[in-house]
């Protein structure tokens, strides 16, 4: 008995805040954007949306946090699928296939074309544009929040250990190692297991192939590679240099990232994102000297453009008309050289169009102290234009795929597993993954 | 002896059960209903054409060795996590059972962490138990790998069970507490001016009176270590499944699967393989375990 009354009160309550939830009227169109960015940058999401809303009177965009780009994916798939899709959605770099052959969205080029803007496409870094475009070119969503990865060094130590060179070469970043170890310092170079600057950015700046049919970009049918190029040379000579203590992991699971243990002054060394750049020295204390350079190659390299990371906006099908018409506002909105300049100061994150990046070189952005060195994201994003092996990463599942290297590096690191063994293990489960996604697929193309 | 509330006519009755009816339908079942069809087919995540694949998901399942890992593991983590759960629930409830002076606050104190989100307390001992910067790092420093979880798998194995049984043990503690509360005063009195000490008595009378007790709590924790939502978040907050597969229980393995790796009918195999399992788990300590149990 008691049950049931309980039980009814609680239903009834679910069907009064049911009932009750707000059908105000507006004469603005609402429409909503979801993001998955979350804590500071996620604040700077909610300005860029408030900015918005008060520059014209038309629209009212309503932004929501997802808390996570993985939890944005699978809340606008959700979503979608329950037919209650946000109009605009955030999504990182490796949803990026999954949102292609969804056939749940509106392409880029499409929408601004139907509402009546013009945009310039070749405005955008190609490194950038790639990415997210078709192979013919033309853009699926919007460029919005654009890093890669990037090599820090605390240039005080490397002075207090007689380092004079800039670690430009593989080879310089181990002699480097040494002579910050031989002065003390007990962790020259940290890493984790995270595949995106140690597998996916070394790769392109090298051009070496991650998968074939040009890294997916020419068909579903692509298989990994990675265990026969420089890649495995690459680990071994971190498993080298592990073993000798002069690189040194850090993961969250031994009590400090990569980032902490650079700003703590624990470690020398990282290769992190652009995006950090704010966080580092906004962290380390007033007065340390450190370094931004693009990532090492290896000796006589012919150094390639490195891949862009980060996420963009895709617009998203089955939402009534008038939400299209202020979504192409908002991204018109955002595209314009001042909102560009803004996001990029405010966040960290590079401008994602020419005309943007050429204001804030003017303004002289880059040569102030905090934001030195950020311009180096863009060299190195376009440092060539983009080939077979450079363009980007398009394989289906690749959040699992990244996952199992990630795996197999914990083997290798953590367990002293076989590097060519293990990698090749992780090949095949990465090939598998593949496969079940083109049969997911099936019949579906590249366009 | 028997008391029974009888209704005249079935419709009230009815009515009353509607509500738990609706919820068990639209939360249990359906979902259920939709898992069995994803488990036959490849469900693309956006939806769409969904092409009929037979038991092509479970073999996949099936011949993936690292699924017979994570069942190994699973079963480990699960019976290990009960059997610490509710051995310290049990000391705890019998310690705070002889009511000895100042013990009132305890009975609260112990069931505080089971108010805590599984994530968050694995947040915690992630940073607790980390081995360079946390309670281990100074015997890490005289005995390197002495507590590593970052390394070893055994020994991560141990953290998430750590911090899966503190949490549950303030559970199994306020059930033990009101079973040991029904055991009648007199017998352990009796047993007292007989000459028996506080362990003699736990172990000769109140603990076969708990039987049945112990029983419930054992079917439940196994299933909550199984399947919990609490054992997803302890393990994606502490080892995120590593190191190399040490701690991927099933559980863990089937969220990832489904929605990091967005291969929605591959989960739903391995869900209906778990649902499976837990059925016959829970036969078993019904068929087996049950019927020793109650005193008669």
């Amino acid at each position: 008995m008691r049950v049931s009354v309980t039980t009814s009160v609680f239903i009834g309550l679910m069907a009064s805040v049911a009932l009750g939830a707000p059908a105000a009227a507006a004469e603005k169109t609402k429409f909503e954007f979801w993001y998955g960015l979350s804590g500071d940058l996620g604040e700077r999401v909610q300005d860029a949306c408030k900015k918005f809303n008060d520059s014209q009177s038309e629209f009212e965009i309503v932004c929501t946090s997802q808390n996570g780009y993985d939890t944005t994916l699978q809340n606008t798939i959700a979503a979608y699928r329950a037919k209650k899709q946000p109009a605009i959605t955030q999504i990182y770099d490796a949803g990026t296939l999954d949102m292609m052959l969804s056939g749940a969205f509106v392409p880029a080029k499409k929408l601004m074309a139907d509402n009546g803007y013009t945009i310039d496409w070749n405005n955008y870094f190609g490194g950038i544009a790639n990415y997210y475009a078709t192979a013919k070119g033309e853009l699926n969503s919007f460029p919005f929040n654009s890093s890669t990865a990037m090599f820090y060094y605390n240039a005080d130590a490397f002075q207090k250990a007689g380092i004079d060179f800039k670690p430009d070469t593989w080879e310089q970043v181990e002699e480097a190692a040494r002579k910050l170890k031989a002065a003390g310092y007990e962790c020259p170079l940290a890493f984790n297991f995270d595949t995106w600057a140690l597998m996916e950015q070394f790769s392109a700046i090298h051009n070496q192939p991650i998968a074939t049919k040009a890294n997916g970009y020419e068909g579903l049918d692509a298989e990994l590679v990675v265990n026969k190029t420089k890649f495995v040379d690459h680990v071994k000579f971190f498993k080298k240099m592990a073993d000798e203590k002069l690189f040194v992991v850090k993961t969250k699971q031994l009590g400090m990232d990569i980032v902490p243990a650079f700003t703590s002054q624990t470690c020398q060394m990282i290769q992190t994102s652009i995006a950090d750049h704010g966080t580092i020295g906004k962290t380390l204390p007033e007065g340390v000297k450190w370094e931004v350079a693009m990532l090492p190659v290896w000796k006589g390299t012919e150094r390639q453009n490195s891949l862009v990371g980060g996420a963009s906006l895709w617009v998203l099908a089955g939402r009534p008309e008038a939400e299209y018409k202020g979504a192409a506002a908002f991204l018109n909105y955002l595209a314009t050289p001042e909102m560009a300049e803004w996001w990029s100061t405010v966040t960290g994150y590079i401008p994602v169009t020419k005309t943007g990046f050429d204001a804030m070189k003017a303004n002289g952005f880059y040569d102030k102290a905090p934001y030195k060195g950020r311009e180096l994201a863009i060299q190195s994003l376009s440092f060539t234009p983009t080939s077979e092996n450079t363009r980007g990463i398009r394989l289906g599942g690749f959040t699992q795929i990244r996952k199992e290297f990630a795996t197999a590096l914990e083997a290798i690191f953590m367990q002293n597993a076989d590097v060519q063994a293990e990698l090749d293990k992780t090949v095949e489960r990465g090939n598998a993954v593949l496969r079940r996604f083109e049969k997911t697929y099936a019949g579906q193309t590249l366009n | 002896m028997d008391k029974r509330a009888a209704f005249r006519s079935w419709w009230l009755p009815s009515l009353f059960a509607l509500p738990q009816i609706i919820l068990i339908l639209l939360f249990f079942y359906w979902p259920a209903v939709a898992v069995l069809r994803w488990a036959f087919t490849l469900e693309p995540p956006f939806g769409g054409a969904a092409e009929f694949v037979g038991f092509t998901n479970f073999q996949e399942v099936f011949a993936d060795p690292l699924y017979w890992n994570s069942v190994g593991i699973s079963l480990a983590f699960a019976l290990c996590g009960t059997l610490a759960t509710i051995f310290i629930g049990l000391v705890l409830a019998l310690a705070v059972d002889r009511q000895l002076p100042g013990s009132a606050p305890f009975r609260f104190l112990y069931i505080l962490p089971y108010a805590i989100a599984g994530p968050a307390a694995g947040m915690a001992f992630r940073f607790i138990l980390s081995p360079e910067r946390g309670l281990m790092a100074s015997a890490n420093a005289a005995f390197p790998d002495f507590w590593n979880p970052a390394k070893y798998g055994s020994h991560a194995l141990i953290l998430v069970i750590i911090v899966f049984a503190w949490k549950w043990a303030g559970y199994t503690f306020i059930f033990l507490l009101a079973g040991l509360q029904s055991v009648p005063r007199s017998l352990i009195e009796a047993a007292a001016m007989d000459g028996c000490g506080p362990i003699r008595r736990a172990v000769d009378i109140q603990i076969p009176l708990l039987a049945p007790t112990l029983f419930f709590l054992l079917v439940i924790m196994m299933t909550e270590g199984f399947v919990g939502a609490d054992t997803y978040g302890i393990v994606a907050r502490t080892t995120d499944g590593g190191p190399n597969h040490g701690t991927d229980v099933m559980v863990y393995r089937i969220v990832e699967e489904a929605f990091r790796g967005l291969n929605y009918s591959g989960a739903s195999a391995q869900s209906l393989v778990l649902i499976g399992l837990i059925m016959i788990f829970t036969f078993i300590q019904f068929r087996f375990i049950e019927r020793q149990v109650h005193y008669k």
